[in-house]
């Protein structure tokens, strides 16, 4: 990258990639760690950067790619800034979890995989997030709240910006 | 000395445990008191009463703890001696409250062995594991037992793997150790995916060393040096505390080279995994560790002859290893002594669902379904009527009210048409669906099919589409025949585990409520009142006032009526959402 004054600028993630990259190189079974550590400073995976991960582990790219789809926690698409994970786990299904996910639906506007387009909120689905005994259960980005009724959603949510 | 314990665990973290941690240091510091202990345990199995404090030596149980309880639980508890009555248990079936946590029925009717140290000690101090005997055992096999008499150990205790199969220990490891090869792994299994089960997170979280001394009792018996432990990417904070406790092992030399000077090298490391439920499986979790596509592969060769990179590969589920090292300590007769003819010592259950007391139970084998829900669970919740309890996840099966009687271990329940899988139970009221139910862990299989092999990637589709049309109303007599039999071929036919077991919820459902299937087929009927398309919303006109505020939140406008006069419900329009019914505060609207 350059910049207006004509200096090379290092941009941080790359760097961050960078070193990733060279924690993990030679080791056996590194391909999934080093794909949760891109994940964790882009936010999401984009194409160049699994390209990147492809060359410098010399992993053959269909390969990379085969592993960023099959696994749930890989993303191709860019995330909200606050990813919400709603539980329809057999303990937050009988006690109405699928009511507070309608009504997250409904609050946001969205469905279940998307993004709102301010990209303030990613609403995803999960199946048990082990907190069953608080069900219904739903997880704003590390945290968890339970023992959930759909009124309590608005207020939640307005925690996160 | 007295001391605070506050349960950190994710339960009571999502409560608001931290600021009562805060708040307890705060106000015990401004007073200037310096001989009281406060430090954070990790989870008592009961976060539906979150957060929990403990004071000891008193045993008081204190639930639902708010941070502006601190100041009262000093001065009255702490300093005068006295107990804090609003923030007592109050036991449902007696209506009481309840002061210590041995008087309280969910604990006082359990045997907590494997949990023993889960909510008592700091997770986060080896310290606390060592004081309460941790690593004994492993210095007493590194010490006096050779590999062989280890095996043999767990060989005579009867122990067998708690992940789901029931297969026994000890006759895994023999297999390992007899496995040619010089270089060998252990591996611990906590992916822990049935939705509705979370003993594996609890002792991750609350007790993490037994894991490892588990773990590493393993590797000296079938001759490895090399530990991995694979867990679901959803528990940030038991991958944390695992980090913590790895580290604190090797500073102390529990872990690491030539381990209580024997000689004996053994390492652990933690792989993430990155949300695939089959995974759980074993060589698909093998092969995720190794960086691919966690498929299944055909066994043999098992992972004991060749596993991780090829290796001979012992892998155990987390609460199989929390075992071990009680066994050694107490000796696999002692173990013996508990459970029943073919299961031996305790299971931890997952109590969740429509129960008075949610939480985690840790019980001999052999105790019956009945003891756990009633006793243990306080019954039912709302006073409402007990159904069925579904047992072992997506795997397992509904029990009806039959067979509660029943002594729960893991021939009995493969007998009933269940399993004991990991040992969720989610209990069920007459108001759940069993169709609806099926329905459920089949979506929940199907989405999770790897898709390597046909009859389940194929034939858990066809099944769901047939289950869709039932609760739709738009079920035909011979679907319930034409599901059987799909799901015995798929049982037949499919390649692991999860294609193998994924039918167990609708061939236990037909076998014990077919005629919740056959109300929705033949008289298009839900009598749960689950299913919405059967359901139809209905105003009584002799209790509605005309208050009109169901029409207000009716989202369709389907509601319609003069002030003060009956209102009435327009079929063709409404979307049975349900909103009116709950608005009503009259009891005037009923769905049937
Ligand atoms: C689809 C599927 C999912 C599984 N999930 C788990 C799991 O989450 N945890 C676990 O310990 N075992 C799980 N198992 C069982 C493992 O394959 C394996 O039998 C177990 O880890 C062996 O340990 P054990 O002998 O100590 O039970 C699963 C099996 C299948 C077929
Ligand atoms: S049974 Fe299902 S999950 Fe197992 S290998 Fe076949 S398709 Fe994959
Ligand atoms: S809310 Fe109840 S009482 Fe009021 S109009 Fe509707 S049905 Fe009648
Ligand atoms: S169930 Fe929903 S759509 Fe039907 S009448 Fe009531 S509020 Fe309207
Ligand atoms: S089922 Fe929702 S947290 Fe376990
Ligand atoms: S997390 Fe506190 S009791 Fe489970």
């Amino acid at each position: 990258m350059v910049c207006a004054c004509g200096k090379e600028v290092v941009d941080p993630k790359k760097e961050k990639l960078k070193e990733l990259l060279l924690q993990y190189q030679g080791q056996k079974g590194a391909l999934i760690p080093v794909l949760q550590g891109a994940q964790e400073i882009y936010g999401y995976l984009p194409k160049e950067v699994m390209e990147e991960i492809s060359r410098t582990l010399k992993i053959p790219f269909s390969k990379v790619y085969g592993v960023a789809t099959f696994y749930a926690q890989f993303h191709l698409k860019p995330r909200g800034r606050n990813v919400i994970r709603a539980c329809l786990g057999t303990a937050c299904h009988v006690r109405g979890g699928a009511k507070v996910f309608e009504t997250l639906k409904n609050e946001l506007g969205i469905g279940d995989g998307e993004t709102t387009p301010d990209l303030r909120f990613t609403l995803e689905s999960v199946a048990c997030i082990g907190a069953c005994g608080l069900a219904p259960v739903i997880m704003v980005n590390d945290d968890t709240y339970g023992r959930l009724t759909p009124d309590k959603v608005k207020e939640i949510l307005a925690k996160y910006e | 000395m007295r001391k605070v314990l506050i349960c950190a665990g994710t339960g009571c973290i999502s409560s608001g445990s931290p600021k009562v941690t805060e708040k307890f240091q705060e106000e015990l510091s401004k007073r200037g008191i310096t001989d009281i202990e406060v430090y954070n345990t990790g989870c008592h199995g009961f976060c539906e009463q979150g957060p929990i404090v403990i004071i000891e030596p008193d045993k008081t149980f204190y639930c639902r703890v708010e941070v502006d309880d601190v100041p009262e639980i000093i001065e009255k508890h702490l300093l005068g001696g006295q107990i804090v009555e609003k923030v007592l248990f109050h036991e449902p079936q007696v209506d009481k409250k309840v002061e210590k946590y041995t008087d309280i029925s969910f604990y006082a009717k359990q045997q907590r062995l494997v949990l023993h140290n889960c909510g008592h000690i700091n997770p986060e101090r080896i310290e606390d594991y060592v004081a309460n005997g941790g690593y004994e055992a492993l210095r007493k096999v590194l010490t006096s037992m050779s590999p062989q008499e280890v095996v043999d150990e767990i060989k005579k205790s009867g122990l067998r793997g708690r992940g789901g199969g029931g297969f026994p220990t000890g006759l895994k490891w023999q297999f390992t150790k007899d496995a040619k090869g010089d270089k060998k792994y252990v591996v611990c299994n906590a992916d822990e995916g049935d939705p509705g089960a979370f003993m594996d997170r609890s002792v991750l979280e609350g007790d993490p060393h037994a894991v490892l001394e588990g773990m590493a009792i393993c590797g000296y018996a079938v001759g490895a040096d090399e530990g991995y432990i694979y867990v679901r990417a959803e528990y940030p904070l038991a991958i944390r505390r695992l980090q913590i406790a790895i580290k604190q092992a090797e500073e102390k030399g529990y872990l690491g080279e030539n381990i209580f000077g024997s000689g004996f090298n053994f390492r652990i490391k933690i792989k993430a995994g990155a949300g695939a439920f089959v995974c759980g499986e074993e060589t698909a979790l093998l092969t995720s560790i190794e960086g691919n596509r966690g498929m299944p592969r055909p066994r043999p060769p098992f992972p004991a002859v060749k596993g991780l990179w090829g290796k001979p590969t012992n892998i155990n589920n987390v609460e199989t290893f929390a075992n071990v090292p009680l066994i050694i300590k107490n000796g696999a007769d002692w173990y013996a002594s508990m459970g029943t003819e073919g299961s031996k010592g305790t299971k931890i259950f997952a109590l969740t669902g429509k129960v008075n007391n949610t939480g985690l139970v840790e019980v001999p084998m052999g105790i019956t379904m009945r003891q756990i829900i009633f006793d243990i669970g306080g019954g039912i919740k709302g006073g409402k009527k007990f159904k069925a309890v579904q047992i072992g996840g997506p795997s397992g099966g509904c029990l009806p009210e039959e067979l509660l009687d029943l002594p729960v271990d893991y021939d009995s329940l493969i007998k009933a048409g269940a399993m004991m899988g990991s040992g969720g139970l989610v209990v069920m009221d007459e108001t759940t669906c069993m169709v609806d139910v099926a329905k459920f862990f089949l979506n929940f299989t199907q989405k999770e099919s790897c898709g390597k092999c046909v009859p389940c990637r194929e034939g858990t589709k066809r099944m769901l589409e047939i289950l869709e049309k039932i609760t739709e109303g738009k079920g035909e007599p011979e679907d319930l025949e034409i599901l059987e039999k799909l799901a015995y071929n798929i049982k037949n036919s499919s390649l692991c585990g999860l294609g193998q077991t994924a039918p167990n919820p609708v061939l236990s459902t037909l076998r014990y409520f077919r005629h919740e299937y056959e109300s929705h087929i033949y008289d298009k009927k839900c009598p749960a009142g689950v299913c919405s398309a059967l359901l139809e919303y209905k105003i009584l006109e002799d209790k509605c006032v005309g208050c009109g505020a169901c029409a207000r939140v009716c989202p369709v406008g389907a509601i319609s009526g003069e002030r003060k006069q009956p209102h009435k419900i327009d079929p063709e329009k409404c979307i049975k959402c349900g909103s009116c019914m709950e608005k009503c505060k009259f009891g005037a609207i009923v769905k049937g």
